[in-house]
C-alpha cells in the first residue's frame, strides 16, 4: 500500500543525488515535491503542513556536512520525521491481573470491524489466550451471522442475542466470565462520527463493559476525512489504538500518518488480506522504512518463522551447502514459501525491490506449475535429474499438463541453482554479494531464544541487501543511511 | 438529500463578503483538497476558475464560490442519464461491484425495495459467495423488499449464481436482476479475473446487462480513481454509486473520476434506512462539497 509513496520519493531522491551541495532552493523544491506526494497519498492537508514545517526546520538546523551527500542527509531527515510521526513504539497488549481483557471495536460502516474482530480473536488465540467474541452489531442485517460463521471457522465462541446492543455487550461480558474466557472482543455496529445518537450508544456500550482497549477500525483507503472521524471517535471513546484494514490494496495509506499525528495513539494492528491470518502487529519503524523504499524484511522474517520449522530449515540449509539439494527439497521449500502468503505480498516486503517489481503481478499459479512438474517425476528422477532424457521429459510434461520446454527450463534453472549453492558451500568467504544471499537464507529462521528487540534494528538485515537477479536498483541504495 | 445541504458552514462563510486575494485562492484550494478532490483535479479546476472569473469580472469571494460551484456541477451533470432499465423485454441486469465494505449489498437492498414499490418484478442474485453471511444479509433485504433471491450452495461459483438468477428472471418474466458481488480489492489479479468472468457470463445469459455500477464509499481518498480505472477495465462500468454521503466525508474523489474516466455518478447513499438512497444531484452535491 505504501509502494506508490516510496516510488514517488525515489524519484525525488534520484534527482537530489546528482547534486553536490544542497542549496536553499533545493530544499524548497524537495519540500514542494514531498507536499504533493503526501497529498496524493491522502495525508491530511493540515498534517502535511506540519510535517513539511518540521522537515524544513530539521534541514535548516543541520550543518551541511562536507563528508555527507546532501541527498542522504535529507532522506535521513525525512525518515526520522516519518518514524516519529508514525509513532515511536509498537503497542503492547498488557493483560489485567483479573481477566478477562476487554476489547471494544468501533468505526465507520464497512471499515472491517466484524472481520477484524475475528482476526483479533484468532491472534489472541495464537498467543495462547481463550477469547470470546461478542456481536453487538444488531443494526446491519446478518452482521451477527457473519461473526458466528467466522467464530466457528477459528474455533472461538460467539455470544449475541437479538435484544439491544448495550445489553448484549454487558451480557457478553458476564457470559465470558462464566465461560472462563480471558479475552472478550466486542464488535459494534458501524456508525458515522456525525450521528450523535449512535455515538451516544457506543459510549453506553463502552460504559457497560469498561474496555481495557478501545480500537478504532480504519480503512487504509480513507481520504482526508480520516482525521475528522478519528478525532470524533477519540473525543468520544478515548481510543487506545487503531486497526488499519485493507492494507493489501494499493492505496498509499496516508490516512495512517494523519490519524497518528492527530490522535496520538498508536496504530496497533494492520490487516493485510482477506484471510483470517493476514493480520499483524503494526510496526511504525518498518512502515517508515517501507515508505522510503527500504522494504519490510522484518515482517517477512517473522512470517517465515511462523510457518517454517526450524529443524526442517536447518536440514535444508545444510543440504544446500553440501550440494545435495534435490528437486524434492526444492519442492518442499516452495511449499513453505506458499504457506507464507501470496508472492505479491512477500515481494512488497523485500528491501531493494524496485517499484517495477513491487507493482508487477506475480501469479501464484507459476509455483503450482513447478510443483506439478516435480510431482510428475519419479523419485529416481527427482534425486538424479540428469537421467531425464527426451522421452522422460515428454512424459513429465504430459503429467504436469505443460510443455517439454517448461520442464527443460526448470531443470536448467535448478542445475544453475545447485551449482551456485555448491560454490557457496565450498567457499565460505566468497564475494560479498553471494555472501549476502547466503545470510538471507540462514536468517529465515532466527535461532531459538533470540530477542525480538534485536530484530527491531533493521541494520542487522539491512546491510545485506537482497539482490534478485536482474532487479538491482543501483540508483537507489539507502544502506549508506545507517 | 438534506444532509448534503450544508451551505457555508465552513470557514468559507467567513470570506463570502470579502474581495478576492491570494488567501481566497488558498482557501478554495484547501477546501477542495480536504474534500478529496485530489491535487491535479483541484489545480485544473482552479486554473479554469481563474480564467472564467477574469472573463466574468468576478470581484468578490461570494461570486467566485458561486462560479466554482456551477463549474463543478455542470462538469458532473454533463453526462447524466439516470439508471437504465431494459427496453427489449428481457430482464435488465445490474451488476454491483467495488472494494470491500463500500455498501454493495445495502445499496441493492434499498434499490430492490424502491423498484418493487414502483411495480417492477425484481430478482436478486447473491453473487457474494465469499464473505461470511453475505448471502444472509442480502436475503434479509430481499425479504424486507418482498423480492426473490437466487443463491447458490455455499462457496459456489459466483458467475453461475448470477447466470442462474438471470435465467430464472427471464423465465418468470422479471424486469430487473440486481447482482451482488464479493468485495474485491482491485489489485488482486485473481479476484478481478473472477469479476471479468461474472461479466462475461452475465452477458451470455437471457438478459441485458444494462448497468455495471461501481459502489464507492464517500470517504475514499485518491485510491478511488485507481479503483474506478481498474473496475472499468475489468467489468466496463456504466456509473458510480457514492455511498455514506451522510457522514462528514465529501466524496470529492468523484470529481477526479468523472474528469478522467467520464463515468457518471448515478446514485448516492445517505443512510442505513431502506429509503436512504437518492438520484445523484450535482447541485446538491456541490453545496455539500464547497461548504
Amino acid at each position: 500500500m505504501f509502494d506508490s509513496l516510496s516510488s514517488r520519493f525515489e524519484g525525488i531522491f534520484k534527482r537530489l543525488k546528482g547534486r553536490g551541495v544542497l542549496r536553499d532552493a533545493d530544499v524548497d523544491e524537495v519540500l514542494q515535491e514531498i507536499r504533493l506526494a503526501l497529498l496524493e497519498a491522502d495525508v491530511n492537508l493540515h498534517v502535511v503542513g506540519s510535517l513539511q514545517a518540521r522537515i524544513r526546520d530539521r534541514c535548516v538546523g543541520v550543518e551541511v556536512h562536507e563528508a555527507l551527500n546532501p541527498a542522504q542527509q535529507v532522506i535521513k531527515i525525512i525518515h526520522t520525521e516519518l518514524v516519529q510521526t508514525l509513532g515511536g513504539e509498537t503497542l503492547e497488549i498488557v493483560h489485567p491481573a483479573k481477566p478477562p481483557t476487554v476489547v471494544l471495536l468501533a468505526g465507520l460502516q464497512g471499515s472491517g470491524k466484524t472481520t477484524n474482530a475475528a482476526k483479533l480473536a484468532s491472534w489472541f488465540k495464537q498467543q495462547g489466550r481463550n477469547p470470546m467474541l461478542v456481536g453487538a452489531d444488531l443494526q446491519r442485517p446478518a452482521a451477527v451471522e457473519q461473526l458466528r460463521t467466522l467464530g466457528q471457522a477459528i474455533g472461538v465462541p460467539v455470544f449475541s442475542e437479538p435484544s439491544e446492543p448495550v445489553a448484549v455487550a454487558h451480557k457478553g461480558l458476564v457470559e465470558a466470565r462464566a465461560a472462563n474466557s480471558d479475552v472478550v472482543i466486542c464488535d459494534t455496529a458501524g456508525r458515522l462520527a456525525v450521528d450523535a445518537e449512535l455515538m451516544e450508544q457506543v459510549v453506553e456500550i463502552s460504559a457497560a463493559i469498561e474496555p481495557h482497549y478501545t480500537f478504532l477500525v480504519v480503512d487504509a483507503m480513507t481520504g482526508q476525512d480520516a482525521v475528522a472521524t478519528a478525532e470524533v471517535f477519540h473525543a468520544t471513546l478515548e481510543l487506545d489504538g487503531v486497526i488499519l484494514t485493507k492494507v493489501d490494496g494499493d492505496a498509499r495509506g496516508g490516512a495512517v500518518l494523519s490519524i497518528k499525528e492527530v490522535v496520538g495513539r498508536p496504530i496497533a494492528f494492520s490487516s493485510t488480506g482477506e484471510k483470517i491470518d493476514e493480520f499483524e502487529l503494526f510496526h511504525p519503524d518498518r512502515v517508515a522504512n517501507r515508505i522510503l523504499g527500504m522494504g519490510d524484511t522484518l515482517t517477512l522474517i517473522e512470517r517465515a518463522e511462523q510457518v517454517y520449522e526450524e529443524a526442517e530449515a536447518k536440514a535444508a540449509a545444510s543440504k544446500l551447502l553440501e550440494g545435495q539439494f534435490t528437486l524434492e527439497d526444492f519442492r518442499d521449500q516452495m511449499h513453505q514459501l506458499k504457506k507464507m502468503g501470496s508472492l505479491q505480498n512477500l515481494v512488497g516486503m523485500l528491501p531493494g525491490a524496485s517499484a517495477e517489481l513491487r507493482n508487477a503481478e506475480i501469479e501464484d499459479s507459476r509455483i503450482a506449475q513447478v510443483e506439478a512438474i516435480i510431482c510428475s517425476m519419479t523419485p529416481q528422477e527427482r534425486a538424479t535429474p540428469r537421467i531425464i532424457d527426451g522421452s522422460r521429459r515428454q512424459r513429465i510434461a504430459v503429467g504436469a499438463g505443460t510443455r517439454p520446454a517448461e520442464v527443460s527450463q526448470l531443470l536448467r534453472q535448478f542445475s544453475e541453482m545447485q551449482k551456485m549453492m555448491k560454490r557457496l558451500g565450498n567457499k565460505p568467504s566468497s564475494a560479498s554479494k553471494k555472501k549476502s544471499k547466503k545470510r538471507h537464507r540462514g536468517s529465515r529462521v532466527t535461532p531459538s531464544g533470540s530477542q525480538p528487540s534485536k530484530l527491531g534494528q533493521p541494520s542487522k538485515f539491512g546491510k545485506s541487501k537482497l539482490v534478485l537477479p536482474g532487479l538491482e536498483d543501483e540508483d537507489f541504495d539507502l544502506s549508506s543511511l545507517r | 438529500m438534506s444532509n448534503q445541504r450544508r451551505p457555508f458552514t465552513g470557514f468559507l462563510s467567513s470570506l463570502v463578503s470579502r474581495g478576492v486575494d491570494d488567501a481566497t485562492w488558498d482557501e478554495l484550494y484547501e477546501t477542495l483538497i480536504l474534500a478529496d478532490a485530489g491535487v491535479s483535479s483541484t489545480a485544473a479546476l482552479l486554473e479554469r476558475l481563474k480564467q472564467r472569473a477574469k472573463e466574468a469580472r468576478v470581484k468578490d469571494a461570494e461570486g467566485l464560490i458561486a462560479l466554482l460551484k456551477s463549474q463543478i456541477a455542470s462538469d458532473l451533470g454533463g453526462c447524466q442519464d439516470g439508471t437504465a432499465l431494459s427496453t427489449n423485454g428481457a430482464p435488465a441486469v445490474w451488476l454491483f461491484v467495488g472494494v470491500n465494505g463500500v455498501g454493495k449489498t445495502t445499496t441493492i437492498g434499498k434499490l430492490a425495495a424502491r423498484y418493487r414499490q414502483s411495480g417492477c418484478r425484481v430478482v436478486l442474485a447473491a453473487g457474494d459467495t465469499f464473505r461470511a453471511a453475505a448471502v444472509e444479509q442480502l436475503g434479509m433485504w430481499a425479504d424486507l423488499a418482498g423480492v426473490e433471491l437466487v443463491k447458490g450452495a455455499g462457496g459456489a461459483d459466483p458467475s453461475s449464481v448470477v447466470f442462474d438468477a438471470i435465467q430464472h428472471a427471464a423465465a418468470i418474466g422479471a424486469d430487473l436482476v440486481m447482482a451482488d458481488t464479493a468485495g474485491r480489492i482491485h489489485n488482486r489479479i485473481n479476484l478481478m479475473e473472477e469479476l471479468a468472468k461474472i461479466r462475461r457470463v452475465a452477458d451470455k445469459a437471457a438478459g441485458t446487462v444494462a448497468e455495471v455500477l461501481l459502489v464507492m464509499d464517500a470517504s475514499t481518498g485518491q485510491n478511488g480513481l485507481v479503483q474506478a480505472r481498474e473496475f472499468t477495465h475489468t467489468a466496463g462500468l456504466t456509473g458510480v454509486v457514492l455511498t455514506k454521503l451522510d457522514g462528514s466525508a465529501k466524496g470529492g474523489i468523484v470529481i477526479a473520476i468523472n474528469d478522467e474516466l467520464d463515468i457518471p455518478i448515478k446514485l448516492v447513499g445517505l443512510g442505513e434506512g431502506v429509503g436512504d438512497l437518492a438520484e445523484f444531484n450535482p447541485q446538491e452535491f456541490v453545496e455539500g462539497l464547497v461548504a
